[in-house]
């Protein structure tokens, strides 16, 4: 088991324009964030829609860079123009339908990724993607078929498979699971749990789907605009949440037993956006415990019972 | 009496390769007041049965039914203009995606005043009133101002809302939501979802929630159906379904859920796809991928009584165990 990536502090803006010849406005899409990653082990990002989970796929794939702090992947600064770096990480997009290019067969998708990348030749390759394939329970015929005669949960298999190709060490899966149906996502969780194992895998796993992420997760880490709000691993964060944002989170979500008493914890308004966030906690204005001081002074990350937790009063 | 009677309904839609039931003789009862939640993965018919009832199908959907009675009246025998005082009215429906439900180009204001132009004789000025008072009841803040709000301006629970107090304008006694809180943040939908559960109590509304999410089920819904592959294959009351699933499908599909998965590791997953227009099974529709499928199961399914959840099934398990196995050993 060992660390293959740490984040520190980082920050992601972009500068938008308000209207035409407009002023321009920073959204603060990431705010401070760091954690590691660990082979073998699964980071669970959880948020809802603004809070720079996919903002964060895209800086540890280095998509694109940060405005600020560091990111070191198997001890290197990461930067794009390191090939070997770039192959390390992978990533699975949420929409399988999206991913793969329509005009191109099932092999010719797998194989790219080594053409681009490695100087195997062309049986070699062959090889390759037909062993990929096997392992992620394709059929060899497959391998001459066009990603439209597939259903989506063999789709995100291939995907996953190509992600595989060049024998990354992180994984980063961008809500995977999310657009396929229930008996499906179950098919496609138990691959993911078998090639962490078998490949010593960090998996970033982004995710809105608690339910999901309490299965696979070793650690999660709660986000709420561009900022952790709790961090810690699975078995305390759900047990036993203390950042309000958490509690809500968890009450919000249906549980699928009609017997099942729903504590209240009721957030009221709208997501504020990244464009404006609030003054002091980003959180205080929706949170059901917030005082005066929660608007000026902004929390940050502090050891509560065995986890991390921002909030004043936690 | 039933507020809503379905019986035997088929939908069939004409394709280049011939006919293809994504309905196939799907019963549905809803009662007043009641919560009825129809859940299925893709393809299983749950929304084109409903769209069927709005009459929202292309003119490529073939329609036909034993009985299709809403109130007491026989949509069968119905005009198109009769149809049309019920539909919108009485019947209302909204959809998954609200961001793409509502009218960019017009207010807000003005969409919710065409459905009460339309269904009411309220003049202008009592329109703009019933408006306001409707964005209040659906938990809008400042309902005057967002009247001349653009769809653009709005987020997606708020759009929702909008919708909700669109369909709801007229008092409809049955409001039909198909899959209403899919495109929402789990926070919004926890809003909305209370929302339409308090609309139905104050409103003595019925609603048919269609959804693939157990949880929304579990949490929703008095009596549940579960389709699969255009048929109905299970329906009880929505306590029992959990604690005791009577279709191997349903059965299944529970135990896929993470959240009851005891530790990690494995999930119980269930093998092969829903099957699509090509390559159906001839028997029973879940047979390739039932774990306790027999020789008669290729042959067809036997309906069980209501004692057995309606399960459309040969060997329907009882706390989890597969009865009646010696009729096909």
């Amino acid at each position: 088991m060992s660390t293959v990536l740490e984040a520190a502090d980082l920050t992601r803006q972009y500068e938008v324009r308000k209207g035409f010849l407009g002023k321009t406005a920073i959204v603060r899409a990431l705010n401070g964030v760091s954690f590691s990653l660990t082979s073998g082990k699964t980071l669970a990002v959880v948020g809802e829609s603004g809070c720079g989970k996919s903002t964060l796929a895209r800086l540890v794939t280095m998509i694109e860079e940060p405005t600020a702090g560091t990111l070191l992947i198997d001890g290197r600064p990461a930067e794009a123009s390191d090939r070997a770096l770039r192959q390390m990480v992978q990533i699975v997009f949420q929409n399988p339908y999206g991913s793969l290019n329509p005009r191109q067969k099932i092999g010719a998708i797998l194989e790219e990724p080594l053409k681009v990348n490695t100087s195997d030749d062309a049986p070699t390759r062959r090889r390759k993607a037909q062993a990929m394939m096997e392992r992620v329970g394709l059929r060899a015929e497959h391998y001459e078929r066009y990603p439209h005669m597939f259903s989506g949960g063999q789709r995100q298999r291939v995907a996953i498979a190509r992600a595989l190709m060049l024998n990354p060490k992180i994984l980063v899966l961008d809500e995977p699971v999310s657009a396929l149906d229930l008996s499906i996502q179950a098919q496609v969780l138990n691959l993911l749990i078998d090639l962490q194992q078998e490949f010593g895998l960090a998996y970033l796993f982004i995710s809105h789907d608690l339910s999901v992420v309490k299965h696979i997760a070793d650690e999660v880490m709660v986000m709420y605009l561009g900022r952790p709000v709790e961090v810690g691993t699975a078995e305390t964060v759900f047990g036993d949440p203390r950042h309000p944002y958490t509690q809500a989170l968890l009450s919000a979500t249906p549980v699928a037993d009609p017997t099942h008493v729903r504590q209240q914890v009721k957030l009221v308004g709208e997501l504020p956006s990244p464009l404006n966030i609030p003054s002091g906690c980003a959180f205080h204005p929706r949170c059901p415990i917030a005082v005066p001081r929660c608007a000026v002074d902004t929390p940050h990350l502090r050891p509560v019972a065995g986890r991390a937790v921002s909030c004043h009063l936690a | 009496m039933a507020l809503l009677e379905i019986k035997n309904l088929t939908v069939s839609f004409d394709t280049v390769t011939g006919p293809f039931a994504a309905v196939d003789g799907v019963d549905l009862t809803v009662d007043g007041r009641e919560i009825l939640s129809i859940v299925g993965e893709s393809g299983s018919g749950k929304s084109v049965s409903m769209l069927a009832v709005m009459g929202l199908l292309p003119p490529s959907a073939t329609v036909t039914a034993d009985v299709m009675r809403f109130d007491g009246n026989d949509m069968l025998s119905m005009t198109a203009k009769q149809k049309r005082t019920i539909i919108g009215r009485d019947i209302a429906m909204i959809f998954q995606e609200p961001m793409s439900s509502l009218n960019p180009c017009f207010t807000v204001g003005f969409q919710i005043g065409e459905m009460l132009r339309r269904h009411t004789d309220l003049d202008r000025k009592a329109r703009r009133t019933r408006a306001i008072e409707l964005l209040d009841a659906v938990g809008i803040p400042s309902p005057q101002q967002r009247l001349s709000a653009f769809p653009h301006q709005l987020s997606g629970g708020m759009s929702q809302r909008v919708m909700i107090a669109m369909a709801t304008s007229c008092r409809p006694k049955l409001l039909i939501a198909d899959e209403p809180t899919t495109a929402l943040d789990v926070t919004i939908q926890a809003q909305i979802l209370d929302l339409l559960r308090d609309l139905c109590a104050d409103r003595d509304m019925a609603l048919v929630l269609i959804t693939h999410d157990m949880g929304v089920v579990a949490q929703m819904a008095h009596r549940v159906q579960v389709q699969y592959a255009g048929q109905r294959v299970e329906e009880q009351a929505v306590r029992e379904l959990f604690s005791d699933p009577h279709h191997p499908y349903t059965s299944a599909l529970l135990s896929a859920l993470p959240e009851r998965a005891t530790g990690r590791g494995h999930l119980p997953s269930i093998a092969g796809m829903v099957p699509g227009q090509h390559g159906r099974p001839t028997g029973c529709l879940f047979e390739p991928r039932c774990q306790f499928a027999t020789d008669i199961c290729r042959r067809g399914a036997e309906r069980q009584d209501a004692a057995l959840g309606h399960a459309l099934c040969n060997h329907p398990l009882v706390n989890g165990v597969a009865t009646r196995m010696e009729v096909g050993a």
